[in-house]
This record gives C-alpha cells, structure tokens and sequence, in this order.
C-alpha cells in the first residue's frame, strides 16, 4: 500500500534534509499516526505520497505506483487513488457543500448521474445530510472539516491522508472527527494522520510513527504520543 | 470529459476580468484587422496582375503634327512607322488608334468627371500604336529603337507605371503588417498577463483539481479556451471591422479608379476567402500558442 525504502527529501533552499533514509512500510486497511515536531517532516512525507514533490533519494510505492519512476501522465491516477484533508479545510467559498464535494468528481470526469447519487450518500455518511445547500461560511469549523472529509472520500480513494486535520478544532470537535475517520478506516481505507494532538494519539492506540530531523525515531504498532517525555 | 463544466469556467473566467478581457479582444482584432488589410492588398495586387498581365501594353504617340492630320495612317512617317513596327520580331500585335477614337476612349474612362472632360481638348490627344509584346522583358528594346524615330513623342512601357504602382501597394502593405505585427506583440502579451492573472484568481480551484487527480485537460483547458475564446472574438471583430471599411471608406474614395477599371474593386467576398478564414486560423493559432507556452512557464500543473 505504501512502501518507503531508505527516502530522503532535500529541498533545493534547505541545507538540512526534510526527510533523511526513511524506511516504512503501511498496509492496507492500517491506520497511521505520524507524529514529531514541528519541522520534522510529516508534511514533507504526505506530499512525497501525493508526489507533489520528488525524493531525492530511495524508492517509494503508493497504491502500486512506483513513485519515482512514473510518468507524469500517470499523477491524476495515483491521485485518484488518495483523498487527502488538510487543518484549513480547503474549502472553495463560493459553492455550497454539495457542489465542494460534486467539484471534486466533475474535474475527473464522472458523469452527472453518478455525483447526483453519491454525493448525498457520502453527506449523509459524514453527518452532513441536510446541510447541502449551506455555503462554507455559514458552518463550523468541525462541519467544514466534515464537507472536506466527504470531498476527499466520496471518490471512495484506497487512502485518506490527513495533515493535522484537528489543528483548528477545539477538543470534542476533533473527537468527532476523529470518529468520524475510524469510520472510514473501517470501510478498509488506510488513514494516514499527521497530528500534534497528544490526546487523541493516546485514547486512539493506534501504529504510531515518530519523525525528528527528518528520521523516523519510533515505529509503534500500538502507540502513545510522548513516551517518557 | 464534461464540457459543460469546462465552458462555465471559461466564462467565469472572461467576465471575472472584464477589464482585460476587453483590452485583449481589442488589440487582437486591431493588429488581425491590420494583418487583414494588408492580405487584401496582396489580392488587389494579384488581381491587377491578372487583369493586366498580358495585356501591358507597349504605347508609341505619335506626335501632334500627324495625330492631327492623318487620322488613317496613310502617309509617311506613319505609314512607315506602322509597317516596321509590324515587322518588328518582338511584337505580337499593333494596333492603331487615332485622336477620334482616343478622345473617345478618354471620354468613357472619365465619364465620372465632368470638370476633367471640360478641361481636355481633342487636340492634346495624340494618335497611338498599341503594341502588345511577344516577350514583355523585351519593353526596353522597343523603347529605345523606336523613341527617336521622326514622327514619334514618345514611347511609353505601361509595365514600369504598372510596376511601380505595386511598389506602393506593396510598401502600403508592407507598413501595414510591420504595425500589425507590433499590435500582436502587445496582443500576446496581455493574453499572457490575463492567463496569469486567471490562473492566479483561481489558484484554489486549480489546487483542488490537482490534488483530487483532474488531468491536465480539467485544470488547463479553462485557460487555453479563454485566450481562444478572446482571440476569435478578436478575429470576429477585425473581419467585422475590414467589412465596415471597405463599404464606408474604400469604395467611396476609391470609387473612380475602380469604375474606371484601374483598381479592382475589393469585393466582400474577398474578405470572406480567403481573408476571413486566414485571421481566424492565425487567432487560434496564436491565442492557443501563447496560452500553451505561459501555462508552461508560469503555471503550475
Ligand atoms: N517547500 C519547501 N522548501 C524548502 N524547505 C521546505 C519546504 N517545505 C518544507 N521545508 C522544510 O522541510 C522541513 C520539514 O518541513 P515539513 O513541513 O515537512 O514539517 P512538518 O513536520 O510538517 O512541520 P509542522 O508540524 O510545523 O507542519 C522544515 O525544515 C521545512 O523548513
Ligand atoms: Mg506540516
């Protein structure tokens, strides 16, 4: 499902490596906490799987996708086959939920028919259903997180990374998303999250990932935020 | 692909920028229009050529003395003039006109300008050979051989008047594409700037697309077909433009020459074919080009 052998990410103005001999492997159906600093590369990691940038070094599978070596022809696929959340929601401001979660399926192309039927299915999933026709500006910040959750799933991807998808939410709002993620992990989607949220991480035990420096430095597969720290 | 989708971003993105989109319109069809009108120079050209090309004529007047008195070229030096030039290897064909039938001719040419036809007296018409040549190159020849025989004005070669008449058309037209031209530059230029600015407001948008997979076509497209978009305008608004011209400018200022035969006259179809179809294919071809290289250059894909 993901696959990192010994990847290292330099970006051109840094001189220190955001990612340095990076080695993980995640399953399908896993859910994933990738954990660290700030700085220490859990961004860089998600975009490496988006191949929004390149290693610089290693090999890197996503999806069966051979990350390094694929054309860029081929980017809209693997894309496809991710849906991703970010903590600022990235909601677009002029259209209602409905139509932020049918955009996502008209720029690939599915046919009308297809976005009428799902696109109240996956609201009513995210416990939206009802709040179609709400513009962005007129919900929370837990119910935008949801619209962008629904958006980045209804194409039912074969994985869901989120980068810091509760950084902006007070605490029972991200309990509810959060819920709402081991919801979809359940359906068989990877969830890979990158957070600073110590209580979430710990209440969830799930596989936890540490980065520091660019390396990873922990690897559980049932872990804590901070152990001894 | 839903081409719904493509065509409302398209016109999103038109109006959004109405400002720009206006000047962009603008300056394609100005520098279009130029590109046009000098094509339409190019046919009057190649239809004068047409008109004319065999018949340039070789004319040798004969002076005022014998086109006054013998009108049917009976006596010497005319008789004389008339069997040599006959004889001559390099003409094809003479043909005597007198004072009378001149004076005619000049009538029905000018018809259209009593004041000239008052000024002019039969007299100051002189008697002339029309001599159509076997090889027009060999003009000169007859111009030197015959000019100082007795009895001879003048010999005049219509090639050189006709020549030099297409020397001007053609520095007209020369001008008119050098303007054109620098009115592309400024067109592509602010089809550039537009398509950055397009791509720039709608940075989110393109940015979702990106992320949840849409191809290059979905994310692009919306921009390469606004530049189209403008640049057929454009293209629609110069042939709009050469069409209104030409009915209220040309043929009124031109109207003489062109009914006295010596202009063609351009024709509306004339702008139709081929003139029409060339700005509107150049608009494309321009408007895609330029939107293609700054996606490239400045956009993200
Ligand atoms: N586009 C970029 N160009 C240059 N350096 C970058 C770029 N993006 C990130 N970096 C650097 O790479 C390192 C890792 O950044 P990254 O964004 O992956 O960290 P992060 O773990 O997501 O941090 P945070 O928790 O604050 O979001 C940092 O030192 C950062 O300065
Ligand atoms: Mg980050």
């Amino acid at each position: 499902m993901i696959r990192l052998e010994h990847v290292s990410k330099n970006y051109k103005t840094s001189t220190r490596p955001a990612l340095d001999d990076v080695s993980v492997d995640m399953d399908k159906g896993e859910f994933v906490f990738l954990i660290g600093p700030s700085g220490s590369g859990k961004s860089t990691f998600l975009r490496l799987l988006l191949r929004e940038e390149v290693p610089s070094k290693g090999k890197l599978y996503v999806n069966n996708f051979d990350i390094t070596r694929m054309s860029r022809r081929r980017i809209p696929r693997l894309r496809q086959s991710i849906g991703c959340v970010f903590q600022d929601f990235r909601l677009l401001v002029n259209k209602t939920v409905a139509e932020n979660v049918a955009f996502a399926l008209e720029v690939i192309g599915k046919p009308s028919h297809t976005i009428k039927k799902v696109v109240p299915e996956v609201l009513e999933l995210v416990g939206l259903d009802g709040k179609a026709n709400r513009m962005p500006n007129e919900l929370s910040g837990g119910e935008q997180q949801r619209v962008a959750i629904a958006r980045a799933f209804v194409n039912r991807p074969l994985m869901l990374l989120a980068d810091e998808p509760t950084g902006n939410l007070d605490p029972d709002t991200s309990q509810d998303i959060m819920l709402l993620l081991e919801r979809i992990n359940r359906t068989g989607t990877t969830v890979l999250m990158a957070t600073h949220d110590h209580s979430i991480v710990d209440s969830m035990r799930r596989r936890v990932v540490e980065l520091a420096f660019g390396r990873v430095i922990r690897d559980d597969a049932r872990g804590v935020y901070g152990v001894g720290r | 692909m839903r081409f719904s989708f493509v065509l409302s971003e398209v016109l999103t993105g038109l109006r959004r920028n109405v400002t720009m989109t206006v000047a962009m319109i603008l300056t394609t069809a100005i520098s279009l229009g130029l590109l046009g009108g000098g094509l339409l120079v190019v046919r009057m050209i190649d239809h004068m050529r047409d008109n004319f090309g065999d018949e340039v004529e070789v004319n040798v007047y004969l002076n005022k003395d014998i086109s006054g008195t013998d009108k049917g070229c009976t006596a010497q030096p005319c008789a004389g003039i008339k069997s040599a030039l006959e004889q001559d290897a390099n003409v094809e064909e003479t043909r005597y006109e007198n004072q009378d039938e001149a004076f005619e001719r000049f009538k029905r040419v000018f018809s259209g300008q009593p004041e000239l036809l008052d000024l002019t007296r039969k007299e100051a018409l002189p008697g002339t050979f029309h001599l159509k040549l076997k090889n027009p190159d060999r003009a000169n020849v007859i111009v030197q051989t015959y000019s100082n025989k007795p009895g001879i004005s003048s010999v005049e070669d219509q090639g050189i008047f006709l020549e030099r008449f297409f020397g001007v058309l053609n520095g007209v037209r020369n001008a008119t594409w050098v303007v054109a031209a620098i009115q592309a530059i400024a067109a592509l230029l602010l089809i550039s700037n537009t398509i950055q600015v397009s791509a720039f407001t709608r940075r989110t948008e393109v940015g979702i697309m990106r992320l949840v997979g849409a191809t290059r076509w979905y994310t692009q497209l919306p921009f390469l077909l606004e530049a189209v978009v403008a640049g057929l305008v454009g293209a629609v608004l110069a042939v709009a433009g050469l069409v209104g011209i030409k009915g209220i400018f040309v043929d009124n200022v031109l109207a003489e020459p062109i009914s006295a035969g010596i202009i063609p006259k351009i024709e509306m179809l004339d702008i139709f074919w081929p003139v029409a179809p060339i700005l509107v294919a150049v608009a494309i071809l321009i408007s895609a080009i330029t939107g293609y290289v700054t996606l490239r250059l400045y956009v993200r894909t």
